[in-house]
């Protein structure tokens, strides 16, 4: 059975946010890119099932952000057999249902059973790639998921958290499945893993090979208009005196003033 | 002119229809105006007793399936169904409550409809000539983007919860009832859920909180969340965590605000004994008030409270505990 992992690569979470000159995109200059951290479940968890003879084969795929070899040539390192990315500029501004439509036609190209993604990409938190690829291969999917036990024959069952409860699922691959924080401990990359990636196949697709038109990329279902940054709450108030003070003044003025009690 | 069409997915969940829905049902009675249609959708056994319940909050409609097939959360057959009456009703627009299952359902129906979504807004606007326009944190609530859905139709949003305004129910406004057959048929479902469980104390969840307290490492140890617990009682909020005491192990990872926990925006957020990290305010930065109880005046929460107390939690907490209930019984 071959695993798809998708990988998105994203700008680490650490990053300072500036906005470009167009007033729409981030300022690129100086961000590290990592690998969107829910990724990371999704991928140990392929390794974990290739591991336990469950999975033949951890095939990770990345569309197009410029750099997006670095996040896949990782994920080898991790552990990953081999990598997919496609043509790289094509995608910057895709919207989900294109990127969905990418990773379906690639999922059917490589007769995937089942696809890990991350529950959602860090940066943009979109949460739609998963659920769209798989009502565009008609597979069943679970979303969050923290918790998998998945039986040679494709039987699974899996824990997510929804609010205030755990939702358990029962199905069958072939299957889209979300990572959460939880499924798993991902591991790091070994020297040995960083020199045996060097080696690994990272085969690039055109969009022809996708069976994807350019004007679905060329024009996105939605458009990014603006990138702005917050506007600065206004400068709050610390609350002198004795600790019964403060305390007063504050239950006083969250009644009076700000009027949420 | 034609008519605006809005189309609202009702989240039912142990029967009970939650605050995000009902703030979903506002909106789209706002984007649709006196001239516009509001429909609601309502799925599983029992969906027929929202009629009542959902017409004040300004639906026109409750469509409802009441297929008991639908009773617990189907992730192949909810967006099946919300297509299907997305198609049945002409919707221009659906609006779907952010929550978990929310936005679960809203991406697979733009799959199936082959549209677009825009997850997580916080801001909306549509009309039928421009399409929509709306605003959603980016960046773990570092920045906010300015998203337009043109063309595509219908198009699909989310709304984050606690994010759009209630308004008052109108009583005396009834809403019809519309019955749908199933679209489904139960034998193809490839993945169900088997069983929820509940934990044992059923808390508040902070997802769906208007007030919480939230502590972290500054309360030394996981007896002194009595603490927090009663201040939380205090305000009538749910008890949220830092990551920090989470690890450690002082309470669950449900209670967990920031990027890997639960990104929150309620009403009021008390900060208690916690430092402020990049990955903690991704969680709750979008509070609407904020107040930081912190021994050190250089936290940088202190950047992002409208209240703070530099002090020791362990006075302060139980002296607001008991201004709070005072203020209360006055
Ligand atoms: C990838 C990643 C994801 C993360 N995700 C999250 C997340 O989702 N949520 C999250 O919270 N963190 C997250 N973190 C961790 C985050 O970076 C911080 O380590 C964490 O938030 C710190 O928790 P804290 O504020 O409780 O502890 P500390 O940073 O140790 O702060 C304790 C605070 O308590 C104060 N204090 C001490 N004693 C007292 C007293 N008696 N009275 C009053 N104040 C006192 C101190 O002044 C200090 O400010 C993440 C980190 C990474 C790398
Ligand atoms: N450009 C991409 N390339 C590969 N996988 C992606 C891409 N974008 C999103 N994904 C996958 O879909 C998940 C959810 O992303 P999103 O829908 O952007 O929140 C991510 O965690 C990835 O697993």
């Amino acid at each position: 059975m071959k695993v798809l992992v998708c990988i998105k690569h994203v700008p680490d979470t650490e990053t300072k946010i500036r906005v470009a000159p167009d007033g729409r995109s981030l300022d690129e200059s100086g961000v590290k890119w990592i690998l969107s951290p829910y990724d990371e479940f999704a991928l140990e968890e392929a390794i974990r099932l290739r591991e336990a003879g469950v999975a033949s084969e951890v095939i990770v795929v990345s569309l197009g952000a410029p750099g997006c070899r670095d996040s896949l040539r990782q994920a080898l390192a991790i552990g990953a057999d081999r990598a997919i990315l496609t043509d790289e500029v094509a995608f910057g501004s895709a919207d989900a249902l294109t990127r969905a439509r990418a990773l379906a036609a690639i999922a059917k190209r490589e007769s995937a059973e089942l696809a890990l993604v991350g529950k959602y990409g860090v940066g943009t938190d979109e949460w739609l790639t998963g659920p769209m690829l798989a009502e565009l291969l008609n597979w069943p999917h679970v979303s969050g998921v923290s918790k998998l036990d998945l039986a040679a024959d494709g039987q699974f069952t899996a824990r997510r958290a929804i609010e205030g409860a755990i939702e358990v699922l029962e199905g069958r691959l072939p299957a889209v499945l979300s990572c959460d924080k939880g499924l798993n401990q991902p591991r790091y990359a070994s020297l040995k893993g960083i020199m045996a990636a060097k080696k690994k196949p990272m085969d690039v697709l055109s969009l022809a090979d996708l069976g994807l038109d350019p004007s679905e990329l060329q024009s996105p279902r939605l458009v990014r208009v603006a990138l702005e940054l917050p506007s600065p709450r206004r400068s709050g108030r610390i609350l002198g005196g004795t600790a019964a003070e403060a305390a007063a003044d504050l239950a006083r003025l969250l009644r009076e003033e700000a009027k949420v009690i | 002119m034609s008519k605006l069409t809005v189309l609202v997915f009702a989240e039912r969940r142990g029967g009970a229809i939650k605050r995000p829905t009902l703030e979903a049902i506002a909106t789209a009675r706002r984007l649709a105006g006196a001239s516009g249609r509001v429909e609601v959708l309502a799925l599983g056994p029992g969906a027929k007793g929202t009629v009542a319940e959902l017409g004040p909050w300004g639906a026109d409609r409750v469509l409802v399936i009441e297929d008991p097939a639908l009773e617990l959360y189907v992730p192949e057959a909810y967006p099946a169904c919300l297509a299907h009456a997305a198609e049945r009703v002409q919707a221009a627009l659906i609006l779907v409550p952010g929550t978990l299952l929310g936005r679960d359902v809203a991406a697979r129906t733009a799959a199936r409809l082959g549209t677009a979504c825009a997850t997580d807004l916080v801001e909306i606007e549509f009309s039928l000539a421009e399409g929509l326009r709306g605003r959603r944190p980016v960046y773990s609530g570092k920045a906010f983007e300015r998203v337009s859905i043109a063309q595509a139709r219908p198009a699909i949003a989310t709304l984050r919860p606690n994010a759009f305004p209630l308004g008052e129910p109108h009583a005396a406004r009834p809403a019809e009832l519309g019955e749908l057959s199933s679209p489904i048929g139960a034998d193809r479902f490839k993945v169900r859920t088997v069983r929820v469980e509940q934990p044992e104390k059923n808390d508040v969840d902070v997802a769906e909180a208007t007030i919480i307290v939230s502590g972290g490492r500054g309360l030394k140890g996981p007896e002194n969340f009595a603490l927090i617990r009663d201040l939380a009682e205090a305000l009538g909020g749910a008890v949220g965590a830092s990551r920090a005491v989470v690890d450690d192990g002082w309470i669950d990872h449900s209670h967990q605000v920031g990027q890997t926990g639960k990104v929150v925006s309620p009403d009021l957020y008390v900060a208690c004994g916690i430092s402020g990290a990049v990955q903690h305010l991704a969680g709750m930065s979008s509070s609407k008030v904020i107040v930081a109880i912190n021994k050190d005046p250089e936290a940088p929460i202190f950047k992002v409270a409208d209240y703070g107390i530099v002090g020791d939690i362990f006075e302060v907490g139980p002296a607001l505990a008991k201004a709070v209930r005072e203020i209360k019984a006055s």
